[in-house]
């Protein structure tokens, strides 16, 4: 029997689901590997049978704490998909502002209908077994995953930097260009993408394990930006992560 | 008279969550709701304090589907703020990969979403099995238009190499002329795609609103021109809050919109509506051909309408990198000088016109930012097609009147993690 594989979406932009939608030259291997039984933005059936979940988007209400509970007790394997997911990401940006301000700047007086509580990635609510990084998430590095949990081996996440791929890329460095990046303590996985396409890295797919972020900050301010300059780039997708909240 | 009571708990097939809510006693509608639940992310506070050049990569998370579209009409505010003209090449350059989001979005749609109720199946899944050769040829469709955004951008989801004033890589013509063959290589999948489509039976119901989008003398407008009402009249885009007037409702985390009317519609139909002579050859020809004449009130055609633009944009975007190779591409300088000031950004992304605004301090940080999303504004239309069609149902099964104002509702193509990002018209 062909494993069981739901697919769900908290918090986020469905940028991942998404990709995985955009995989047009091995969708139809996958669908012949793997029963999809719950993928809410593809298709109307729905079943709470399922394997492996694959789960897109951050924690920001009470609500959707219970729902993750709920795929937690379901799912053999609870795979986090995508930055949101896996650190938190983008969404963490309003943790630094009050959240009573926030709600009121959009809805105003009426911001009482409308809860929310500091975003946090899903590990925060339930374990997750596996975490594919990224914003988004590169359509290989999916793939890789899903084949090795369907071999049940355990999928290879790099754990260098980016600047280890950006070299392989043959890409001129980002520092040399003038400008700065966050690749010397963000994680590896993405093939440098945004340094081939002439821009910096933004550490969407957050840190390395054991990185050192107090040199890489050094090297920033080094480069001419203050201590507020250097924060916000760390936050802007790492805002929920261990050194950097 | 009938009782009837639907309760459908996060629509399927759109992008997002929502939920129907129907309740009628006695033959009379007490409640007809398109909740929208999706949890609020509070971009517009998110952007405060952060630096010009992060805008667009940051409002770019809004939304993977139109994730290019964000990225434009963010870059275009600040430019209108810095008071930044563009170079010709970075206008053509925008204006080819917002092609290829418009066709990736439009046959996401039409193909993946929509196409699975007319072949009474529950999604795309099964239909690889029945209709092999029709999911065959969405995919590669799918795929090409994936491609054109890539070769601009590096990518279609958060494309990278877009920013203020210009790009930080140039497509090669090598890579140019490429995707000029896969482009023309593709035509026989899009006759066939409107020979598909003009055989389905679309729904015949027809509510006229108020139709808005840009529109622009020199050319069918996706990423320039001012907004243009079907009821007539036109404003500049820095007036946009003259026109959209927005409101907070207790079941929806998306705010509605009103301007002339109650309500409005904005996307493909409303485009096609407005701007219909401006379209390129073969597009007008697949609208004949598809049974598309303006002006058109049934919102079921707006599927039809973006496979009208899906035609339209592959015809522009072979013109486009016509007009690049032949001017022959070069680095640009994309250094900005900043200012202190308000920028309005609006652009026709897939499901219609999206508005960004943003104010900066002398140091380039954003003070304040307001954005108006399609979907937004789309809401409250979609609750008074309801109104209309519900009463036109009530001898039919349940099951069906479900099913109808679902494709009702997936026919407007809404893309609701979009919307629930708005902000007060009134900056607090």
């Amino acid at each position: 029997m062909k494993p069981k594989i739901g697919i769900f979406d908290f918090s986020g932009c469905e940028g991942c689901q998404l990709t995985v939608l955009s995989l047009e030259d091995e969708l139809l291997d996958l669908l012949g590997a793997v029963e999809i039984v719950n993928f809410r933005e593809a298709m109307t059936e729905r079943s709470d049978d399922y394997a492996i979940a694959f789960v897109e988007g951050t924690i920001t209400r009470e609500g959707e704490v219970e729902r993750l509970k709920g795929i937690r007790e379901r799912a053999k394997i609870l795979v986090a998909l995508g930055s949101c997911a896996a650190i938190g990401g983008i969404n963490c940006l309003k943790n630094f502002h009050n959240l009573e301000e926030v709600r009121h700047i959009v809805y105003g007086d009426k911001a009482d209908y409308f809860e929310t509580f500091a975003a946090r990635p899903l590990k925060a609510v339930v374990p997750v077994d596996y975490a594919i990084y990224g914003c988004p998430i590169p359509k290989q590095e999916f793939l890789e995953v899903a084949k090795a949990l369907l071999l049940a081996k355990k999928p290879n996440i790099p754990n260098y930097a980016v600047c280890v791929e950006c070299k392989l890329a043959e890409n001129i460095c980002v520092f040399d260009k003038g400008m700065t990046c966050l690749g010397p303590v963000t994680r590896a996985g993405c093939r440098a993408i945004c340094p081939t396409y002439g821009n910096k890295c933004e550490g969407c797919r957050g840190l390395v394990d054991q990185p050192n972020i107090n040199s890489h900050k050094e090297v920033l301010r080094e480069r001419g930006l203050t201590v507020e300059e250097v924060l916000a780039q760390f936050r802007m997708f790492g805002g929920c992560l261990e050194g950097i909240k | 008279m009938r009782d009837l009571t639907i309760n459908i708990h996060h629509v399927t097939r759109v992008e997002g969550h929502g939920n129907i809510k129907v309740n009628i006693k006695n033959g009379v509608i007490e409640e007809l709701n398109l909740e929208i639940v999706e949890s609020p992310r509070f971009f517009e506070a998110m952007l405060r304090g952060r630096r010009w050049d992060e805008a667009a990569h940051i409002t770019s998370r809004i939304c993977g589907i139109c994730a290019v579209g964000h990225t434009t009409t963010s870059l275009r505010a600040t430019e209108a703020a810095f008071g930044l003209e563009p170079s010709e090449q970075t206008v053509l350059l925008r204006k080819l990969i917002f092609n290829g989001e418009m066709m990736q979005s439009h046959i996401l749609h039409f193909y993946f979403l929509v196409a699975p109720d007319f072949f009474g199946m529950g999604s795309v899944i099964p239909l690889a099995s029945s209709h092999p050769a029709v999911v065959q040829r969405a995919l590669r469709l799918k795929k090409l238009a994936n491609d054109v955004c890539a070769v601009v951008g590096g990518r279609h989801i958060h494309p990278i190499s877009m920013v203020v004033n210009g790009f930080t890589r140039i497509p090669k013509p090598s890579e140019l002329r490429e995707m000029r063959q896969h482009l023309v290589d593709a035509w026989p999948d899009l006759q066939a795609t409107v020979d598909l489509f003009s055989t389905l039976s679309i729904p015949d119901f027809e509510r006229q609103t108020e139709y808005v989008s840009l529109t622009n003398t020199k050319e069918y407008a996706f990423y320039d021109g001012v907004i243009a009402s079907g009821d007539g009249g036109t404003i500049p885009v820095s007036g946009y809050k003259d026109k959209i007037k927005e409101s907070v409702v207790p079941h929806s985390t998306a705010k509605h919109a009103s301007a002339t009317r109650e309500s409005y519609m904005v996307g493909a139909l409303s485009r096609v509506n407005n701007n219909y002579e401006q379209l390129l050859p073969k597009a007008k020809e697949a609208a004949r051909a598809l049974g598309l004449k303006v002006p058109c009130y049934n919102p079921f055609m707006i599927s039809i309408a973006q496979l009208v633009e899906t035609i339209h944009c592959l015809e522009d975007s072979i013109n486009i990198i016509d007009s690049l190779l032949s001017k022959g591409l070069k680095e640009e300088d994309t250094r900005v000088q900043i200012r202190a000031g308000t920028g309005v950004g609006a652009c026709e992304v897939p499901r219609g016109t999206l508005y960004h605004e943003y104010t900066f301090d002398e140091q380039g940080l954003i003070t304040a930012a307001n954005l108006i999303i399609p979907t937004a504004q789309n809401v409250a239309n979609i609750e008074r097609d309801f109104r209309s069609i519900v009463p036109t149902l009530l001898d039919r099964p349940k099951e069906e009147i479900a099913l109808t104002l679902e494709m009702l509702v997936r026919a407007y193509d809404p893309c609701i993690s979009c919307s629930v990002h708005l902000l007060n018209v009134e900056f607090v």
